[in-house]
């Protein structure tokens, strides 16, 4: 009778159970992934197919148009991969700062009282929210960058050019800072410093005091006007190469290739739109009665906003504003559609062409999106932890 | 629970199927039973694979296709396309998703022996050239120093330019995309001053071009690209028959066989005419197809020599002259040359 109880005792416990199943499940899933991989090498290797990660150090072969760092042809695979990752986070990096700058423009444009502004922005938000980006990609290419006339029909050959257009992109002269160029970059520096000191100190003081200090203007001039003022003093210790026109093209100076800019401008102003729309809800969900409250209390309009709307809309406006981030980065990869070596054209295209290492290829691209998506969302919520409202 | 318990055995079936899901053994059984043949093919190059405005493909390529039809079921129209990129192909292949891939390919030893594939023979060889407009007054690409270059990505054709502007010390800037229709439109809207792929594609594409007159080949060839179809390397016997293929239209060519006159030379009494055309021996069967397999491409789709002249030679829009090149068959001191059947 006791031996009995005990082994239905063990049996029946829920708590036992739900361990053994959990295990169940666990190895169950385990043995899975471990299969498909092993069946994959196992099918790999009956085909001859190579596998491995050791074509990141072969000799890559092939030129790209655009590097942030220095590339040859000679350099090896994994340096395909950094120069197409860097290409990528640049054009992400400032189309993320774009698309909040014109975001936000817009989104305050549509709340405006005056009828032609609050209409322009609806207009833009519901043409640019409602064409698909691909579609404005190809759009800001083919229709209006690529019909600029060539090199060869606006620039005399062997003339210096400072700033030329043509449909091999925008060109500006190569700038070389001398070596007095460090007094400037120390000065701003140094001003950045002091601005945050001031704005803490000012801080303190309005609340002890009252008395109020502008911190913004003397923050301009510490971090822009001084460093200015230092860099003509230093006897502006900068040199300008300009390009000069070839047989083909302009050599020499600065060119922002065609193709950027085209993934560059439609990033901006597709995520912008939605951004719009973020910033517009964001401020709308703020009850009015705090706009009277703050005007009962006698604060301006611009202190109304940035002292009680905009606080109060922050909370509301960060996590949707995260999957912008991310949407706008991930959208990047359609940059392949139109030449621009970014990841996906250079590492998951051509060098997954030339060396066929598809499976490898393809999960360090699928990897490394996932890294940045991941990045980005715990900055923002890290961000979003900071400007919630704190509960007393 | 019993909730849980169905889960884990869907979960366990349903790795039991990604398991179980490799490949069927036997290209040709497979092809058998399904009735048709899935080729790959280019995306739309006229000459080799291109297809009309009801879809239907026709080229060089395709008749290499049409023909391992012709030879597996004896009709030559059972063939189905898939357009491939350049990127997609050599994955398609090994999927299973075709069945053999004709598909200007250039054969390469990396490509050969990395990649899990089988090069079955050259039915075009080819070299890499250069189009410019006229007006930039280029005559040779020794002369292209500062360039732009349009090409496609993911071609040997990339490496092959780097390689050139490398050895020659020129600077260049290279502009690769995936699809051939978006090369050939940055080149005709002036993105590029250069446009290069294989002189074959060039002729195809010039044809495309809003002012074809307006732009020429310069005379250098910096590589060479011999093009031929690809099957699958796990499976010898299908790749014998599409290699026997190829050999067999090459073969027809130098006995003088063609679509013409087939019928006649069945009868023959030349011992090589009577072995190709299966009427003596028994061959056939090692590839695993009937002994008019042979008979059945060229009296379908042709030899050699007419499915070149028919889609690439000097009758055509792309005006590729066979004469004197080195895709004139052997015995006229080209470099087209099989094996015997015997």
């Amino acid at each position: 009778m006791a031996g009995r109880a005990a082994t239905t005792s063990v049996l029946n416990n829920s708590k036992f159970r739900a361990i053994l199943y959990q295990l169940i499940m666990a190895s169950l899933l385990i043995y899975l992934g471990w299969s498909i991989a092993e069946n994959t090498i196992a099918n790999m290797e009956a085909r001859d197919i190579r596998a491995g990660f050791g074509f990141l150090d072969e000799t890559a072969g092939f030129s790209i148009m655009m590097s942030l760092v220095p590339y040859e042809p000679g350099d090896t695979y994994g340096r395909v991969f950094l120069v197409g990752l860097l290409n990528t986070l640049l054009v992400a990096g400032i189309g993320v700062v774009f698309a909040t700058m014109v975001g936000f423009l817009v989104g305050i444009m549509r709340l405006s009282q005056n009828w032609v502004v609050s209409r322009l922005a609806t207009i833009y938000v519901e043409i640019f929210r409602n064409v698909p980006l691909l579609l404005q990609i190809l759009f800001w290419y083919t229709a209006v960058l690529k019909p600029l006339p060539g090199p060869r029909q606006v620039f005399e050959r062997n003339t210096e050019i400072y700033f030329g257009i043509s449909n091999r992109g925008i060109t500006v002269p190569e700038f070389i800072f001398l070596e007095n160029f460090s007094f400037t970059t120390w000065t701003a520096l140094l001003g950045i410093l002091f601005t945050i000191g001031i704005h803490r100190w000012a801080k303190q003081r309005q609340a002890t005091t009252g008395e109020q200090f502008p911190v913004f203007f003397a923050g301009l001039g510490l971090t822009i006007g001084l460093p200015i003022l230092v860099f003509l003093l230093s006897g502006a210790p900068v040199e300008f190469t300009p390009a000069k026109m070839g047989r083909f093209n302009l050599a020499g100076g600065i060119t922002i290739i065609p193709e950027f800019l085209a993934v560059l401008l439609s990033l901006v102003l597709y995520t912008a739109s939605f951004i719009a729309e973020i910033v517009r809800a964001g401020i709308q969900a703020v009850n009015y009665g705090q706009t009277e409250a703050s005007r009962a209390l006698g604060l301006r309009n611009g202190t109304t906003l940035k002292l009680v709307i905009i606080p109060q809309a922050l909370r509301i406006i960060i996590p949707p504003m995260t999957s912008q981030y991310l949407n706008l980065t991930k959208n990047t990869s359609l940059a392949a559609a139109i030449a621009y070596p970014d990841l996906v054209a250079t590492f998951a295209g051509t060098a997954l062409n030339q060396n066929g290492q598809a499976l490898e290829t393809l999960a360090i691209t699928m990897t490394v999106y996932l890294s940045l998506s991941l990045l980005t969302s715990a900055l923002m919520n890290w961000f979003n932890s900071r400007v919630k409202l704190v509960e007393r | 629970m019993k909730k849980l318990f169905l889960s884990c055995l869907s979960i366990a079936l349903l790795g039991g199927i990604a398991i179980a899901g490799g490949h069927e053994k036997g290209t040709l059984s497979a092809v058998k039973s399904k009735g048709h043949i899935q080729c790959g093919v280019s995306q739309g190059l006229p000459g080799f694979s291109n297809p009309d405005d009801q879809g239907n493909w026709s080229g060089l390529d395709v008749d290499f296709c049409r023909a391992m039809s012709a030879a597996v079921f004896g009709d030559a129209d059972k063939v189905k396309y898939t357009p491939l990129s350049a990127r997609a192909r050599f994955e398609a292949l090994r999927s299973g998703e075709i069945d053999v891939l004709a598909r200007n390919t250039t054969w390469t030893m990396q490509r050969d022996a990395t990649l899990g594939l089988e090069f079955v023979g050259v039915n075009y060889y080819d070299g890499q050239g250069f189009m410019v407009r006229k007006t930039l007054g280029v005559n040779s690409a020794m002369e292209l120093d500062g360039a732009s270059a349009c090409t496609n990505t993911g071609t040997t054709t990339e490496l092959n330019l780097t390689d050139f502007f490398r050895a020659n010390g020129m600077q260049f800037e290279l502009v690769a995309f995936e699809r051939a229709d978006e090369v050939v439109a940055a080149y005709d809207a002036g993105r590029c001053d250069v446009y290069t792929t294989d002189r074959s594609g060039l002729a195809a594409q010039r044809t495309k071009l809003s002012n074809p007159n307006d732009h020429k080949v310069l005379p250098e060839i910096i590589s060479k690209e011999p093009l031929g179809p690809v099957v699958r390397q796990d499976d010898p016997q299908w790749a014998d028959l599409a290699r026997w293929t190829l050999n067999a239209m090459i073969n027809a060519e130098e006995m003088g066989i063609d679509s013409s006159n087939v019928d006649s030379k069945r009868s023959d009494s030349n011992p090589a005419v009577k072995r190709l055309m299966g009427t003596e021996g028994d061959l056939h069967e090692a590839i695993g197809v009937n002994n008019d397999w042979a008979y059945n491409i060229v009296k379908q789709v042709g030899n050699y020599g007419e499915v070149y002249e028919r889609h690439v030679g000097a009758n055509t829009p792309l005006q590729l002259g066979r004469g004197g090149t080195v895709n004139d068959l052997w015995t006229n001191g080209g470099l087209i040359y099989a094996p015997p059947v015997r």
